[in-house]
């Protein structure tokens, strides 16, 4: 009687272990809560990345870009030289002088030509003008994200001065088709050196303000300071690149350590900062601004009075067969183009590697484990543009 | 030349702007573009330690192209990383030559802990067959290449073994074409 008692006992003592481990099981999936944040969420742009969450805490993050693929490295297959230039700015538009650049440094190469020594100086002045447009673009979204709408309308507002300056140098807004093999499309119009002084000059008193309102800004570090940790180790392992790397205390610049065209001439200082967080992330790019307004002067100051801004192409120019790889430093980083030519007059291979792609890399490591709270300020602090990630 | 210290009280100390040595880049570049003397003693290095397994492609101003076999890559770019300094890749590049018959996959190597090796790109090439095109991941020794072998999987069709996701990564999820950048694969109307 007893032994029969004590073994349905135990069955039964089995059954609810059972149904409790299934119970537990199913209570801790459903715990994770998985989110789909974009395309279409406001901040994220064209880009997609799958979280999980535990709570407030994000344990899992896989990012999904691709919505905004174009295929430019094959499109350049199609195209002579010279035809690719509007094609290749359409990933960046708001930075479309740096992300020609160094596909005309690498197209010279190959053409075996030089730029002479004006031309060098325009291009170099138009893409600090264009990363200066850029880098305001990112902070007035970034102002978005962390719900601080002054800090979209100001920037906003104040790039339409390097957008003026721009337009008169190039005749387009945003898109500028400005560099091209052999130098730049156009001479600089009369008067634009004291108009850009001029500009330059009102922007640095501009950006002391910005430092008081957005970074002494409490509400600002807050949601910034101590977010997002990524360490200089992991920053070189991750091969990020730009602002990020910088603010992770790693002194890197293509200008200083790879100078182009007449940057071995300027004098300027690599910025960057030792505390690694997202608020070193949105600094680093202000003292960039603040630094190529030193550089725009200098430019102007030592550019020729005269001579050829361009050196003039045959009208469909065959490559030397052989590769060449070269980079300039843009709004986000390190911005580098491979190219193959087999002799004929269209590139045979054109790989671009941008920031951005390389950026992303370091989404989930910062990601996993911060509190979603978070994931908007580390998310647009890693200067990531969908669109040129892509291609 | 600007005012450093106007970011106020907690950064002061983290905030440095000391890229002490001005231009020194700019003078080490004449020495490099006279003599390759960098670039050189990087191959010098190289094949007294791989005698017959590495190959010279060609050395430019602050550029060195080498070739090595699949089977040996791994142990090449373990090599190139604890013993140069590269640190990481700045991207990995498929090229499709259908006339040889192979694919060609290149990493640019570069280094951030060694400042004077951060002008020079190293391209580490190697090759496969296009029709079975395998080659070894080199995730385990660059964490970097990552996203950029995922890219080359999906537009060339170069399946990495070793690597967790050989998938999908920018193009459509119903993708059903060859791999794009493929030169077989032509743009519709073109």
């Amino acid at each position: 009687m007893t032994n029969e008692f004590s073994e349905s006992l135990e069955k039964k003592l089995e059954e609810t272990t059972k149904l409790g481990l299934e119970v537990v099981k199913e209570a801790a999936e459903d715990r994770l809560m998985k989110l789909s944040v974009g395309p279409q969420h406001p901040g994220s742009g064209h880009f997609r990345f799958t979280i999980k969450i535990d709570g407030d805490y994000i344990v899992y993050c896989d990012p999904d870009p691709g919505y905004v693929h174009r295929g430019e490295e094959k499109m350049c297959e199609y195209r002579n030289f010279i035809q690719n230039i509007p094609h290749l700015e359409r990933p960046v538009i708001h930075d479309s002088t740096n992300i020609t650049y160094s596909y005309s440094l690498a197209v010279e190469e190959l053409l075996g030509i030089e730029v002479p020594r004006r031309g060098q100086f325009i291009r170099a002045i138009a893409s600090e003008l264009n990363r200066q447009v850029y880098t305001l673009y990112w902070l007035a979204i970034y102002g978005i994200f962390l719900g601080h709408s002054t800090m979209f309308m100001w920037p906003a507002g104040d790039r339409e001065l390097f957008i003026d300056l721009l337009t008169a140098l190039t005749g387009a807004r945003v898109t500028h088709a400005f560099n091209i093999p052999g130098g730049v499309r156009n001479d600089i119009p009369d008067g634009f050196k004291e108009k850009c002084l001029e500009y330059v000059n009102y922007f640095e008193k501009r950006l002391k303000e910005y430092e008081n309102i957005f970074y002494n800004n409490p509400l600002f570090r807050q949601r910034t300071e101590n977010v997002g940790i990524l360490t200089k180790e992991d920053a070189i392992n991750l091969g990020v690149t730009g602002s990020v790397l910088r603010a992770s205390g790693v002194p890197n610049d293509v200008r200083k350590v790879e100078p182009y065209d007449v940057y071995n001439e300027i004098d300027f200082k690599v910025q960057y900062m030792k505390t690694c967080d997202s608020f070193a992330r949105a600094y680093v790019p202000f003292l960039d601004m603040r630094e190529s307004c030193h550089i725009i002067r200098q430019l102007l100051d030592k550019m020729p009075e005269s001579g050829e801004v361009r050196m003039k192409l045959q009208s469909n120019p065959k490559g030397i067969p052989g590769e060449a790889y070269k980079r300039v430093e843009s709004g986000r980083g390190a911005l580098s183009y491979y190219i193959v030519s087999d002799g004929s007059s269209r590139p045979y291979r054109v790989k671009i590697s941008v920031g951005s792609f390389r950026n992303i890399l370091a989404l989930p490591h910062l990601l996993v484990g911060s509190r979603l709270g978070d994931m908007p300020s580390i998310y647009w602090a890693l200067n990531y543009w969908p669109v040129e990630a892509d291609r | 030349m600007t005012d450093t210290n106007s970011i106020t009280e907690s950064n002061i100390d983290t905030i440095t702007e000391s890229n002490t040595k001005n231009n020194s880049g700019s003078s080490n570049l004449k020495i490099v573009e006279s003599d390759l003397k960098i670039e050189n003693s990087f191959y010098s290095e190289l094949s007294s330690q791989f005698p017959d397994k590495v190959q010279l492609v060609y050395t430019k101003p602050k550029r060195i192209k080498i070739y090595v076999k699949p089977e040996n890559i791994i142990e090449v770019a373990f090599f190139l990383k604890s013993h140069f300094g590269l640190d990481h890749a700045e991207s990995v590049c498929g090229t499709d030559y259908p006339n040889e018959n192979v694919i060609e996959v290149i990493y640019h190597l570069n280094s951030y802990s060694r400042e004077e090796l951060s002008q020079i790109i190293f391209a580490l090439s190697t090759k496969t067959d296009r029709n079975s095109s395998y080659l070894p991941s080199l995730l385990p020794v660059f964490k970097s290449v990552e996203y950029h072998e995922r890219e080359t999987y999906e537009m060339l069709g170069v399946y990495f073994k070793g690597h967790p996701r050989n998938e999908r990564f920018l193009l459509p999820e119903d993708w059903a074409d060859i791999p794009p950048l493929r030169k077989d694969f032509r743009i519709k109307g073109r």
